[in-house]
């Protein structure tokens, strides 16, 4: 019997390892795996990669990694936040890389690389600081950059309704990066607000097919 | 060669001649067309939400996030953590609205469905250039960064939107302008701007100036043209 459910969020990311590649959900607060990364800030591991849209703020999320120096660089499209977060500080006195990437070619980068794609080329950034280093290339009378793949050794993605195979359905707009994110990582392991008897989900409703996921874990909080 | 009547005070000192924020707003709104698909920026941008509670259009809001047909929050009971916009502030779906991932997002956006990006900026050319991801101009290499960047999708959108409209608060800037010959910041994108809906009025760029399509109220002709005059930024008018 198929059955990826882990009992807590403390065993479901133990076998993260120090330089690891880690591709975490969100966009602002919603859909931000806080339990796996809070999990993930007690075990101490160090040197880590993270792919994320923010950086987030306050103490816990992103922010409790990054405040304990577990974050050698983050690849990121918008690290700023109102408030002074963790990253700010971190990044002023650099002590942290930081990638910065258009948006969707964030989103489309982590696509590829869940969908066996290389590389591709896009318009956006043609012209602006965002094409330092890239090929450019012509298509149709006009300039394309050419952008590469992100995949990574784990993704932590926040879920709606989860079974045991593993599919996921997703709230509103705490969809965001997840289904793209569980396609593109070697382990991938899901935070589900519940836990539902497989069969349970619409076949037509399940946006992530269990295919992609590895381990779930239920948010009993 | 101003008015003696108009001061020129810093930013934020003043409150900015011409049309409020939810006036630009309002005025913006008006150039969308039933049917459009029109993708919402932060801050300035999100009051277009407000201005079309007011309209009767069936006009279709994208954000960024996943998110066709988002409208205003109708009281702090349609608070929904997992409901937001781009700026992350929350708001609530239209009948009809639907959700997807980013990936589908930025696909919808790069494949030029959206008919306009409605986006905030610190500058815009002449030329039509977008700057509006940073305020800070390069740095030298090995001196250590006073801020943190940060560009969401605004460059994506300024490349793949079919046309982009800048709302503008204050144009002005000091003695100096937001609209310019030239900008010295990081660029969102190249002869990306349609139009810029701004403090003193409606402005489009040419290539070589800001065509004036309509003055805001309690700005007069003369003002803007000494304004830009002394910025050596050319102005034209449209009648």
């Amino acid at each position: 019997m198929i059955d990826k459910q882990w009992s807590s969020f403390a065993d479901a990311v133990a076998d993260v390892f120090p330089g690891a590649r880690i591709l975490v959900s969100g966009f602002g607060d919603a859909g931000l795996p806080f339990g796996l990364l809070h999990a993930l800030a007690t075990t101490g591991v160090s040197g880590l990669t993270v792919v994320s849209n923010n950086a987030g703020t306050g103490d816990d999320g992103i922010e409790e990694l990054i405040r304990n120096r577990q974050v050698a660089k983050l690849i990121c499209s918008y690290p700023r936040s109102v408030d002074p977060n963790w990253f700010e500080k971190r990044y002023l006195e650099g002590s942290i890389e930081l990638e910065l990437v258009p948006q969707g070619t964030l989103s489309e980068r982590i696509r590829a690389g869940g969908a066996g794609i290389a590389a591709f080329y896009v318009r956006t950034g043609v012209g602006t600081d965002f094409a330092a280093g890239k090929e450019t290339r012509e298509f149709h009378g006009h300039d394309w950059l050419l952008e590469q793949a992100i995949v990574a050794d784990f993704a932590l993605v926040r879920a709606y309704r989860c079974d045991r195979w593993g599919n996921a359905t997703y709230r509103k707009s705490a969809r965001n990066f997840g289904p793209t994110m569980v396609a593109a990582a070697k382990v991938s392991i899901v935070e589900a607000e519940e836990i539902v008897p497989l069969g349970t989900l619409d076949p037509e409703e399940i946006v992530t097919p269990g295919i992609y996921v590895d381990r779930v874990v239920v948010d009993a909080a | 060669m101003l008015p003696e009547n108009v001061s020129i005070a810093p930013a934020g000192v003043a409150e900015p001649l011409g049309w409020s924020p939810l006036q630009i707003a309002i005025r913006a709104y008006e150039d969308l067309a039933e049917g459009q698909y029109v993708n919402l920026g932060i801050g300035l941008p999100t009051m277009i939400l407000a201005a079309a509670q007011r309209g009767s259009k069936e006009v279709i809001f994208h954000s960024e996030n996943g998110i066709l047909g988002l409208r205003d929050i109708h009281g702090e009971g349609e608070r929904d953590p997992d409901l937001i916009d781009a700026g992350k502030n929350p708001v609530a779906l239209v009948a009809g609205g639907s959700f997807f991932s980013h990936a589908e997002s930025f696909a919808m956006i790069r494949g030029g469905h959206l008919d306009v990006a409605v986006l905030g900026a610190y500058e815009v050319t002449v030329a039509g250039h977008l700057a509006n991801w940073s305020s800070e101009q390069a740095r030298p290499s090995g001196i250590a960064p006073t801020s943190v960047p940060a560009v969401g999708g605004a460059v994506d959108l300024a490349a793949n939107a079919r046309s982009v409209f800048v709302l503008m608060k204050n144009v002005e800037r000091g003695d100096g302008l937001r609209l310019t010959s030239e900008s010295a910041l990081p660029l969102t994108g190249r002869r990306c701007v349609t139009r810029v809906y701004a403090n003193l009025g409606v402005f489009r760029p040419t290539g070589s100036a800001f065509l004036v399509e309509e003055l805001a109220d309690g700005v007069t002709r003369d003002y803007l043209v000494a304004r830009f005059a002394a910025n050596r930024v050319l102005v034209e008018f449209a009648n």
